[in-house]
């Protein structure tokens, strides 16, 4: 089995438009949550949202690249290229063919289906786009890195909800480990900030119309954001021969499906997924120093997230810190574990565990060290991610420091 | 619209019971209403009254919308619709 390590890691999202700028506000504790801003925001009673602003596309891509690339599609681009750049990979040859990738997504093209069935429908119109379908499509933003960058090897896209990037890399985490492929592009991306995203998750009545304050008694809903992260990761052997800096290992993953509501969350399919990542990695409990949370800033999230951490940690669950970063980002539903990686990268690369802020009132049931409203310096060297879908499919990574 | 008769009519049908059965004392937990058949309620009385009502369901119990029983849901959309008649 092979060994399994990220060596370049890129992101957009409303922290910032690089891992740079997204970990120095994850250190400083900065809230990228603002008022939305596109076409009929005022016919929504919630406006506001971890929005990439002030992006254009024509900044980035041209005319023709535009007509393809969806706003998720365009996300994925800009944080693969941040982060095979930083991988020094180029892919040819066999490497071509031994290198896949895996990207996670909820939506896919969902600003294209909005706008054109906004063009239908209420704009009466009787033609669209030629482009509609595969610019839309869920994989689209898969088959456009594998096109620039020459990847020839497995290919595909994962759609579970809100744990669709982290769905996607464990599954790039196995291809490698298991030798089906020498590196694959992972992570994910979501753009689900439209009028049409929105209004949908208006209708489930567990949006907050002020801020996400994961943890805190006083918590009322979640909200949402949108960008993307993609990472390389490499088998071990292949980075150390090459001479890669190593960003970290990643040691351990599992899924678990709840069996049980389309919304509610269990504690028991939780506490699997993370008991089952440390079974998968060799890892004692006392080991995990870091979690980065799931942490939606719904009730029923954060409660039963804190329930099963206690469960599968007893009482180590006092000693580890575990924090949302979706306070500061927002829910980027199938990038948002993608996303939230960088604040496990952070912890093991420089030592900065990210805070979760908006923390203003404990709550009994959510009683672990959450790090609030500030980062912490701290030595971890084993972390782990959540992510909890709706739909009730569940993954956890686990990661170490190199 | 007799706004008594419909709002249990709407309760009825999400607790599968018949609308005589439904009593305007009995909670939601009384009739077996979890937290997706209430906010399939909210929706179905707001598009029935054409009313916006405030309900988060983090925090469903506190706020503005009194949901404690059947008759006080009945009472809290008579307030509703005199507010937004």
């Amino acid at each position: 089995m092979n060994r399994v390590v990220i060596t370049g890691q890129g992101t957009i999202n409303a922290l910032g438009r690089s891992v740079a700028e997204t970990q120095d506000a994850m250190r400083e504790g900065r809230c990228g949550i603002g008022p939305l801003d596109f076409r009929d925001v005022d016919r929504l009673s919630i406006r506001i949202g971890g929005q990439v602003r002030d992006y254009d596309a024509e900044d980035h891509f041209n005319r023709q690249q535009i007509a393809l690339y969806d706003r998720f599609t365009q996300f994925t681009l800009l944080s693969a290229r941040e982060a095979i750049a930083q991988s020094g990979l180029s892919f040819a040859g066999d490497l071509a063919a031994r290198t896949g990738v895996v990207l996670g997504t909820s939506g896919g093209g969902l600003n294209t289906q909005d706008e054109n069935y906004r063009s239908v429908y209420e704009d009466g119109k009787n033609r669209v786009h030629p482009f509609v379908v595969p610019k839309l499509m869920n994989n689209a933003a898969a088959s456009h890195v594998s096109m620039e960058y020459n990847i020839k090897g497995p290919g595909f896209t994962v759609a579970t909800a809100c744990a669709s990037s982290n769905h996607a890399m464990g599954l790039a985490y196995q291809l490698i480990r298991g030798g089906s492929a020498d590196a694959v592009v992972t992570g994910g991306s979501e753009a689900m900030l439209c009028f049409g995203g929105v209004k949908a998750w208006e209708g489930l009545r567990v949006m907050s119309k002020d801020a996400c304050r994961p943890f805190s008694a006083n918590r009322n809903g979640m909200v949402q954001g949108e960008g993307a992260a993609v990472y390389v990761f490499e088998s071990y052997e292949h980075a150390r021969a090459r001479g890669a800096d190593i960003i970290a290992e990643i040691i351990g993953f599992a899924m678990s499906s709840d069996a049980a509501d389309i919304v509610m969350p269990s504690k028991q399919g939780a506490a699997r997924a993370m008991s089952g990542a440390l079974r998968d990695g060799g890892i004692a409990p006392e080991q995990v120093s870091y979690i980065n949370a799931h942490g939606t800033g719904t009730a029923a999230n954060d409660k039963t997230e804190c329930a099963a951490v206690a469960d599968v940690f007893g009482a180590h669950a006092d000693a580890l810190m575990i924090s949302s970063t979706k306070s500061m980002h927002g829910h980027a539903i199938g990038g948002t574990g993608a996303i939230e990686l960088l604040a496990c990268t952070m912890a093991l690369r420089e030592g900065v565990i990210a805070p979760t802020i908006g923390y203003e009132e404990p709550d009994p049931e959510c009683a672990l060290d959450i790090v609030p409203n500030e980062a912490r310096d701290a030595k971890v060297d084993v972390v782990l991610s959540n992510a909890f879908a709706f739909g009730g499919f569940n993954a956890v990574l686990a990661l170490r420091a190199v | 619209m007799d706004v008594r008769n419909k709002v249990i009519e709407i309760i009825a049908e999400q607790a599968v019971m018949d609308v005589e059965d439904v009593k305007p004392e009995q909670s939601l937990d009384d009739l077996g209403i979890d937290s997706l058949a209430l906010v399939e309620s909210i929706f179905a009385i707001e598009e029935a009254f054409d009313i916006s009502v405030p309900f988060n369901a983090n925090d469903p119990g506190s706020g503005e919308f009194d949901i404690s029983s059947v008759g006080a849901i009945v009472k809290a959309v008579e307030t509703l619709v005199v507010e937004q008649g």
